[in-house]
């Protein structure tokens, strides 16, 4: 490549025509010249009508000389200056042709959306209602599903539940068993700093055990099972919706409920409350750890004490909270993968918003079934 | 002018042990409409991906002018890479992005231009494909035919000298179809560019090709060269004939 020309734009005016011609180099990486004269010079009030070209010393070009052009040709029509391209190149003018062949489409632009306060209040309880009833409607299509394939008239792929029912039970162990394990370490650490205040340390045992059982190794699984797989279904579900396979599926006759929502849903269910159990008895394990390293207890003494304080009922409890868990998170999402728009950027919204819908559905289900226990008694 | 323009010595594709086309050697002419052709699975879009920088190949070289392409540095790779545009086949617009942070974005990141240059910059591309106004829409809001031409604008962002095409035409209606080949020749006509198409519609591919090689998955090789019509019109192979008149009895004539 030869060394470039800077490029200009030389101005003369003869009689009412005025001749920009174009020299240099019009590359996009040059340095721009100041053109500041011509476009003074084709406002209104000159005499000037007419506006020609001339490019008998035009070194290379590219968009850089095109905006130019066609910024100096809208100019001129402004301020109603004729402009003749005629004596441009024949590439040149094929292009601005190209340019002007399909007028700019009108009402393109988006219009400003509306800020006020009691617009968004508005719109944002319209959307809330429409996603309850999205999901109420979700809940419906479910039921019938299961009511179908209970009657045996859908079925889904057993391999497929067996492929779910392995990805939201064994394969989450390693992590829920690390979790677990450090709640009830940390459980145990923070009430042994206010128990051995009153020579209490036995006590610990009740703590982890209870706090465990009863609510925080469901939680705690139901958390990470959120964030786990929940997440991975409304990703698969939303990019099944991406490629069209869900549609591809409803035209050759699968109810997508049946064949894709059902079997996930029903592993989750499944597996979340054996997770909660399992997560329970390392979050003991976690406390046992402690309390036997750090204070003066034998671990037989905090197993007898962990006999003595956590019942059946507990532990009961703990898994049936679990398995709303399990249900709700499987919804939140299977329902935003479902709901999922056509884009990837849709997908991540959709990821995003399972994993905040379950997150948040866990804490109100949690908080509604403690209260309805306490007052209960059990 | 026949200057060439990309050089492809030797080159063989294959993914892992499966050796998809062996030994090809073609040159592609500046400001040529250089059509790759050949039946499904013949490894047109994976010669594509090759060109442009994609995919490493087993063995061979390809030139861009003086330059080989998968020898030079990096950073040289990368110059050589920001002179092509490509258009893929399913238009590829980030769909983050509006249609005009999507022609922007190269404009932005390799040029030092202002705001306002790069705002009629992209108006101008937008117009060249017949999108003028609609900067502010997002990809997910235009039909297939509309994503074309806008991926066709972000691809010619920084005026490549040679623009890439995967199947320009597939999923287009014949009319609409008609007008991207109309368009792409404009391009070639107008900004001097030169144009490699993987394709195989045959409407388009004899409407605009200059020159064109024929790839065949049996022999693993370029089986044709030259110009569409001139194939059409003398080649004697039966692949070619079946391939270019539609005609399934061809073979029998042998």
């Amino acid at each position: 490549m030869s060394e470039k020309i800077p490029c200009a734009i030389n101005v003369n005016s003869k009689e009412k025509t005025l001749e920009a011609a174009f020299v240099g180099d019009w590359v996009i990486n040059a340095e721009i010249p100041a053109v500041q004269t011509i476009y003074s010079q084709l406002d209104g009030g000159s005499n000037i009508e007419q506006l020609i070209f001339s490019t008998a010393d035009l070194g290379r070009w590219d968009s850089l000389l095109m905006t130019e052009l066609i910024r100096l040709i809208n100019h001129s029509a402004k301020h109603k200056i004729k402009v003749d391209t005629s004596t441009l190149p024949a590439g040149i003018q094929g292009l601005l042709n190209l340019v002007y062949a399909v007028p700019v489409a009108a009402d393109t632009r988006r219009k400003t959306v509306q800020n006020h306060w009691l617009a968004m209040l508005g719109h944002f309880a319209m959307r809330f209602y429409a996603d309850t009833q999205a999901q109420i409607v979700f809940i419906g299509q479910l039921a019938l599903s299961i009511y179908a394939s209970l009657r045996g008239k859908t079925h889904f792929r057993q391999l497929d539940f067996w492929l779910y029912i392995r990805d939201c039970g064994p394969a989450a162990l390693p992590i829920i068993t690390l979790i677990s394990v450090l709640i009830g370490l940390i459980l145990a650490f923070v009430g042994a700093v206010q128990l051995t205040l009153f020579g209490a340390e036995i006590y610990i045992a009740d703590m982890v055990g209870l706090g465990m059982s009863r609510d925080m190794g469901g939680l705690m699984a139901a958390i990470i099972m959120t964030g786990r797989t929940s997440a991975t279904f409304a990703a698969e579900l939303g990019s099944m919706q991406v490629n069209s396979e869900i549609d591809a599926l409803k035209t050759m006759g699968f109810e997508p409920m049946t064949f894709l929502v059902l079997p996930r849903m029903l592993a989750l269910v499944l597996m979340l409350p054996m997770l909660c159990l399992y997560a329970d008895f390392m979050g003991m394990a976690g406390g046992a750890l402690v309390t036997v390293n750090f204070f003066d207890i034998s671990f037989v003494q905090y197993l007898d004490r962990t006999a003595a304080a956590v019942h059946i009922k507990d532990i009961a409890m703990g898994v049936i909270k679990c398995s709303v868990y399990g249900f709700l998170i499987a919804l939140s999402g299977c329902l935003r993968g479902m709901q999922c728009g056509r884009s990837a950027s849709a997908v991540g919204d959709a990821t995003t918003s399972a994993v905040v819908t379950g997150i948040l559905f866990i804490v109100i289900a949690d908080a509604l079934m403690t209260m309805i226990c306490n007052r209960l008694g059990i | 002018m026949t200057q060439p323009c990309l050089t492809i010595k030797n080159l063989s594709l294959a993914y892992g042990d499966a050796l998809i086309q062996r030994d090809l050697n073609f040159t592609i002419n500046r400001g040529d409409i250089f059509i790759i052709m050949g039946g499904s699975g013949c490894g047109k879009s994976t010669l594509l991906m090759h060109l442009i920088g994609l995919m490493q190949p087993a063995t061979g070289e390809v030139f861009y002018g003086e330059e080989n392409l998968w020898q030079a540095e990096p950073d040289a790779r990368k110059g050589i890479l920001r002179g092509i545009g490509v258009l893929f086949q399913s238009s590829a617009l980030l769909s983050a992005m509006t249609l005009f942070e999507n022609v922007a974005l190269p404009l932005t990141e390799y040029t030092r231009l202002d705001a306002e240059r790069i705002r009629d910059i992209v108006a101008y591309k937008l117009a060249l494909v017949g999108l003028a106004g609609f900067e502010d829409y997002y990809p997910s809001e235009l039909s297939g035919g509309m994503q074309k031409r806008a991926g066709l604008s972000r691809a010619m962002a920084l005026d490549p000298e040679i623009l890439f095409f995967d199947e320009p035409s597939a999923g287009l209606d014949p009319v609409t179809a008609k007008l991207m080949d109309d368009l792409i020749r404009n391009l070639r006509d107008h900004l001097g560019a030169t144009i490699v198409m993987v394709t195989h519609d045959l409407d388009s591919i004899l409407a605009i090709g200059d020159n064109s090689i024929f790839l065949d998955s049996e022999t693993k090789t370029i089986i044709a060269r030259g110009s569409p019509k001139q194939l059409l019109a003398e080649s004697k192979d039966p692949k070619i004939i079946r391939f270019l008149t539609r005609d399934e009895t061809a073979a029998r004539h042998e």
